[in-house]
């Protein structure tokens, strides 16, 4: 029993960089590295609380509309973050790995500065009121309340492997994904295929921003269910841009890698309870093991150097019409 | 004839071949000018804090309030700008020759790890000869520094390993392998590892001037390296073209393994740096997100080593200038980086205006803009 | 006209200039319903532009496009689409990473439900129609050459076009391939369709096409029934008389030999055989002339002796002038010569070889564009001096002496080349090139898009070198100009030696004919009279 606890936690914690990968893939086969995923997670994940901590104060909502403005507003917050990130790197053309190393910048302040404001104390009450974590509950259908670890298998959990299967299908099955692979391909024969290059662009950085905001969304409120949940986000970022390279670029092998990811994530910590002691020194050593097992799956890939698992080949460069 | 029916876009942007280097120089100003503007409105209607009040603590916060505090903070702010520059003319090399390595941050943490190694496993035993502690920490600290910047760039020359997405999770093994150390290095566990007692920088009268001297130093050294040597000629040549680098009998592969070796020399001089003339510890936080930030100091600077004193002063000068809003108006710490966020923004958008130029269309203007290249 | 009389395609007066070159002048053009158009012309006579602005990729300067007798704007290839024109282009723009039929429904908003099955069956459909031979789910990075091009043609079929334009179609295939390919045309022509067939290859033209329309120099010449021509006739028209060039040729003195090419052979990156057993000797003292059409090997040829690209079979054997003592005109025994073959470019120099070469890609291998005049002359001087650092004082005297001699237009030497013209960007290229006093110097189309007077001064250049007994390999494109420059004239034609003439002895037509000539078309003999071979 232990052993699926461990699995199905792994698998809840998985989530958060499904939603990351997935938003990352669509924004990085329309050709750009969006870098500011980290950011746009925390601002996600801020918006979605700032949100529901008003919803929830008011009282009185249906559980269900909670849900989905909660949902709605980490969606807009990531979206309008892409939409700025775009607006750089689509329209003026800037560096994207500066863009995004900027936006992260930007984006983790804004994160920390906004949980700051909802935990600032009222100036008469001593303790401040946080309400955004009432919504938990709702969040967690139909596990609340559960003891084990399927209490995080919430609505979060399924809508995120819908997402990544939705995106999967999209990208693989309609005329919508072809283009934007060919945009991210090669967005020169893109252009001479009458494709509007730019709107691609522009639209799939945005919705893969909010859905990686989501993520954010999932981890701070549902998953960690904490106030400081936002201080650990930006790792979780990172390792989402790493989740991207591990499943090669694919929504539905992202399924899988969440849940390798996860499992090596949570490994150190249920070692112990497996019977395998561990320290807190091992552990960290532990925790190293989805980023070396990414650096594996790049070297391997590259070596191996297929087409099919390279990715998008006009990843981090500015589409310029004149320049052909 | 039906010419005039052509569809002519309302907006034309065509590359610049050339831009007056002052015209350069007022757009990058306006850029910032117009960010703080921004941010002192973004300032009032958050905190309250009036434009001018807002712009006096900013200027407070470099330059302080009176004689003895202004001695500190300038010294500060050199610090700040010192190191942040070190990490951006180790990552200027491999920039010019389109590597893009954003691992900095990995590259100087393992350094400075190893570095504290040296002291923690053999400070006593050597306390008498501090100097020789300190080679062999500068010794480690560099070696470590290039192995943590060669493994990426080994695999980028013999199988096209994507350089940027390798560096980016080298970093994050730093990270944790940092963790690991100090886990071990702590009796209780605790993490905290402390002052180290041995191997401290001779202090030269001011904590920072060895620090100051080492990246005067290197800054000199990366401009000769990149305009006056052999291998900084190959460097330019690779980055611009690697066909003719063939053509010219250059060794792509050696260049690039050669180019990050020289990389990780100058992050493992700055991760010693960090432990034996700074902080005399370490945290996996040490670098504490420098190396990201160089990235954008190198590449605001256009990867010249002497413009990067300017761009690392900016940034140095907007985190500090910022901290003191933090504290004038007690915000959230995390106020500053918002602002440092919308400024990068700007700097790094105004960078269009200078490559590239805009023409409006003018009406009834017939002619069509067409003309791609010659027949080839 | 009503349209079942008007022609499919007429162009009135068409002109487009590109700065100060005109690509075309004035071009009248009339392809009729069901027909196959040949477009003939010589590299450089405005071909490819003419029908680009069909295509619309380009817009014309001045000039009318009428479609079945209807005049229309074409500014954009939506617009090229609308009125069902296709254009198979030279460079194929597909997604290597996409299946055929992917690539083929690429940008098609037909209204229908976007499914790959179904189009799959469609482009089966098509191609069982014209008798391709293809399978749609194949991705393009797994295919040959012609099947790229087969996906190229029915992504044009696919989206309806009734005039399709192929620009140079048969360049990159076979000869099995191209008589496939042409079953093929006149099954489309027998379904209606109209098709303009770009090519200077005359056999082809014969054989495929029912009118031929003859460009040069950017103007139209003739439109002449095939029917009623001769490759001679067809020769004539194409390459025009012969024009006069005042280019001194003084006669080869004290001649040695320095290269000695036998049996090179190799692919290129496509996999196609581009060097096929090409032999040849090159003597210090005397102009080679190499003349073909574009893409017939002469880069990989050229490459492969400098090093850069590695020929499969086959050597390059290099003969040292400082070691040999007789003059008998044979140059050094064979005990002397340096085999060049899988040597890198360092390699060669380190062997003492005195190579220059200025290949046709100026600013993308021979220069870079970004560095100044002075950094780009050091690229083969760099590694001089004992030091690691770069000693500028000799390269910016030589890169003024450059400047100087060759009267090359700069505001200083600190201006990226990039900004500099055509001209001035090769006569840098050349003046380094010729700088590190060569013993064996090649050049390819070192006149590419210069003006007369700077055309003259490489010229000159080139015959200096030539009396100073370097050995000049000269690869070019203006047949008046090889015949006027080069001692001996090789043809390469389809990666094979199809002759070596002399090039006082020989005609233009007799060159045009190599260049041209199928590889299975019966020898006439013409190619025996190797004049100009002195072995």
């Amino acid at each position: 029993m232990l052993f699926l606890d461990f699995l199905i936690n792994a698998f809840a914690f998985g989530i958060t960089f499904l939603y990351g990968s997935t938003g990352e893939i669509i924004t990085e086969k329309a050709g750009h590295l969006n870098l500011g995923i980290p950011g746009i997670m925390g601002v996600g994940g801020a918006c979605g609380c700032a949100a529901l901590n008003i919803m929830c104060a008011a009282g009185n909502l249906p559980p269900w509309l909670i849900v989905i403005i909660g949902l709605l507003a980490a969606f807009a917050g990531g979206a309008l973050m892409g939409l700025l990130y775009s607006f750089l790197t689509v329209t003026l053309r800037s560096n994207q790995n500066v863009t995004g190393l900027a936006m992260t910048i930007f984006g983790i302040g804004l994160t920390k500065y906004l949980f700051y404001t909802l935990a600032k104390k009222p100036a008469n009450s001593e303790t401040p009121v946080i309400h955004y974590l009432k919504a938990l509950d709702y969040y967690r259908f139909p596990f609340a309340g559960q003891k084990s670890s399927l209490v995080y298998c919430g609505i979060m959990v399924f809508l995120g492997i819908a997402i990544a299967i939705v995106a999967s299908i999209i990208l693989t099955r309609t005329r919508v994904g072809l283009h934007l692979r060919a945009v991210g391909e090669s967005p020169a024969t893109a252009d001479a295929a009458g494709i509007n290059v730019t709107r691609y662009k522009y639209v799939a950085t945005i919705i893969g921003s909010g859905i990686a905001a989501l993520g954010g969304l999932f981890y701070i409120m549902d998953y960690q269910g904490s106030q400081e949940a936002y201080l650990s986000i930006e790792a979780m970022g990172w390792l989402s841009v790493a989740l991207v390279i591990f499943s090669l670029w694919r929504p539905y092998l992202s399924i899988i890698g969440s849940f390798v990811f996860g499992a090596l994530f949570i490994l150190a910590s249920y070692l112990p309870v497996f019977g395998v002691s561990v320290n807190m020194a091992t552990s960290n050593l532990i925790k190293t093991l989805p980023y070396v097992v990414t650096i594996l799956v790049l070297i391997v890939t590259s070596i191996i150097n297929r087409r099919e698992n390279q990715p998008p080949a006009s990843l981090g460069v500015s589409y310029f019409r004149e320049d052909r | 004839m039906s010419r005039a029916s052509t569809k002519e876009p309302l907006i034309h942007i065509t590359r610049r071949s050339t831009i007056a280097p002052w015209k350069g120089i007022v757009i990058r100003i306006a850029a910032i000018v117009v960010a703080f503007l921004l941010c002192s409105m973004l300032a009032y209607f958050l905190i309250g804090a009036k434009p001018a009040d807002f712009l006096i603590n900013f200027f407070q916060g470099l330059f302080g309030i009176n004689r003895m505090s202004a001695n500190i903070r300038l010294w500060m702010l050199a610090k700040d700008t010192a190191i942040l520059l070190l990490i951006a003319l180790a990552l200027t090399p491999a920039f010019r020759m389109k590597f893009w390595n954003i691992g900095a941050e990995g590259q100087v943490l393992i350094s400075a790890l190893a570095a504290a190694a040296v002291t923690y496993y053999f400070g006593d035993k050597l306390a008498k000869s501090e100097w020789l502690l300190l080679l062999l920490m500068l010794a480690a600290s560099i070696t470590a520094g290039i192995i943590w910047a060669v493994i990426p760039a080994i695999f980028k020359a013999l199988w096209n390993s994507n350089e940027t997405l390798f560096t980016l999770m080298m970093n994050y093994v730093a990270t944790y392998f940092v963790a690991f150390c100090l886990v071990k290095w702590t009796p209780d566990s605790s993490s905290v590892l402390g002052i180290l007692d041995h191997g401290h920088l001779p202090t030269l009268g001011n904590d920072y001037i060895l620090i100051l001297i080492f990246t005067l130093i290197t800054t000199v050294f990366m401009f000769v390296y990149l305009n006056y040597s052999k291998p900084g000629y190959e460097i330019s040549v690779v980055g611009e073209s690697t066909r003719t680098a063939r053509y010219i009998g250059i060794n792509v592969k050696k260049v690039i393994i050669r180019t990050m070796i020289l990389t990780g020399t100058i992050c493992g001089l700055t991760g010693f740096l960090l432990v034996a003339a700074l902080d005399h510890s370490v945290t996996a936080t040490s670098v504490g997100g420098l190396g990201f930030t160089a990235i954008i100091v190198a590449w605001l600077a256009k990867f010249n080593p002497f413009v990067m004193i300017l761009t690392s002063l900016l940034l140095a000068a907007l985190n500090q200038g910022a901290g003191q809003i933090t504290s004038s108006f007690s915000v959230s710490t995390a106020l500053p980086d918002v602002m440092i966020g919308i400024i990068l923004f700007f700097v790094i958008g105004c960078e269009f205006f200078i490559r590239y130029s805009i023409h409006f269309r003018k009406k009834a203007h017939t002619s069509v803009v067409q003309e791609k290249g010659d027949e080839s | 006209m009503d349209q079942f009389t008007a022609p499919a395609l007429m162009l009135r007066g068409i002109s487009k200039s590109f700065g100060s070159i005109k690509a075309n002048s004035n071009v009248d053009l009339e392809l009729r319903h069901g027909e196959i158009l040949a477009l003939l012309g010589e590299n450089g006579s405005g071909k490819t532009t003419l029908m680009n602005m069909v295509a619309g990729i380009y817009y014309p300067d001045d000039g009318q496009i009428f479609i079945d007798g209807e005049e229309v704007v074409i500014s954009s290839p939506k617009d090229a689409f609308k009125y069902k024109i296709g254009m198979i282009h030279q460079h194929f723009k597909l997604i290597d990473l996409f299946s055929a039929a992917e690539n083929i429904v690429l940008g098609v908003k037909d209204g229908t439900r976007y499914n790959i099955r179904e189009v799959n069956e469609r482009v089966r459909q098509i191609a069982d129609r014209y008798g391709f031979i293809i399978d749609p789910t194949q991705k393009i990075h797994e295919m040959s050459v012609s099947q790229k091009q087969t996906v190229e043609i029915l992504k044009v079929l696919y989206r309806g076009a009734d005039i399709l334009i192929l620009d140079e179609p048969t360049a990159v295939l076979t000869p099995q391939e191209t008589s496939k390919l042409f079953e093929v045309l006149r099954k489309m022509k027998a379904d209606g369709k109209s098709i303009i067939i770009i090519t200077h290859k005359l056999h082809e033209v014969l054989a495929i096409s029912d009118r031929v329309a003859v460009l040069r120099k950017g103007e139209h010449i003739a439109t002449v029934n095939t029917a009623e021509s001769t490759e001679s006739s067809l020769t004539e028209m194409m390459v025009g008389k012969k024009v006069t060039l005042n280019i001194d040729r003084a006669i080869p003195e004290n001649i040695r030999r320095r290269l000695v090419v036998s049996s090179l052979s190799g692919k290129n990156e496509d996999g196609m055989q581009i060097l096929d057993n090409v032999s040849f000797t090159a003597f210090g003292g005397e102009i080679l002339g190499i003349a073909g059409i574009a893409g017939s090997g002469q880069r990989e040829l050229l490459e492969a002796i400098a090093g850069i690209y590695v020929p499969e079979a086959g050597e390059i054997l290099y003969a040292d002038p400082g070691r040999d003592g007789d003059n008998d005109g044979n140059g050094s025994s064979d005990s002397d010569l340096i085999d060049l073959r899988k040597k890198t470019p360092m390699q060669i120099r380190e062997l003492g070889v005195r190579l220059s070469f200025v290949p046709e890609d100026r600013l993308g291998m021979g220069l870079v564009g970004s560095m100044d005049i002075t950094d780009n002359v050091m690229l083969r001087s760099y590694r001089n001096g004992p030091f690691s650092l770069l000693d500028r004082n000799q390269p910016r005297q030589l890169a003024q002496d450059i400047v100087n001699d060759l009267g090359v237009v700069t505001p200083n030497l600190q201006t990226p080349v990039r900004r500099l013209s055509g001209g001035n960007v090769q006569k840098v290229l050349v003046g380094r090139e010729i700088a590190s006093a060569p013993s064996l110097l090649m050049a390819a189309y070192p006149v590419r898009g210069l003006d007369i007077n700077s055309s003259y001064a490489i010229y000159n250049l080139l015959n200096e070198q030539k009396a100073n007994g370097v050995a000049v390999i000269f690869v070019g494109e203006d047949l008046d100009v090889l015949l006027a420059l080069s001692d001996r004239l090789l043809v390469l034609n389809s990666g094979r030696v199809s002759g070596i003439l002399d090039a006082r002895q020989t005609t233009k037509e007799e060159v045009g004919f190599l260049m041209t000539k199928s590889h299975d078309a019966p020898d006439d003999g013409s190619d025996k009279k190797d004049g100009g071979e002195r072995q």
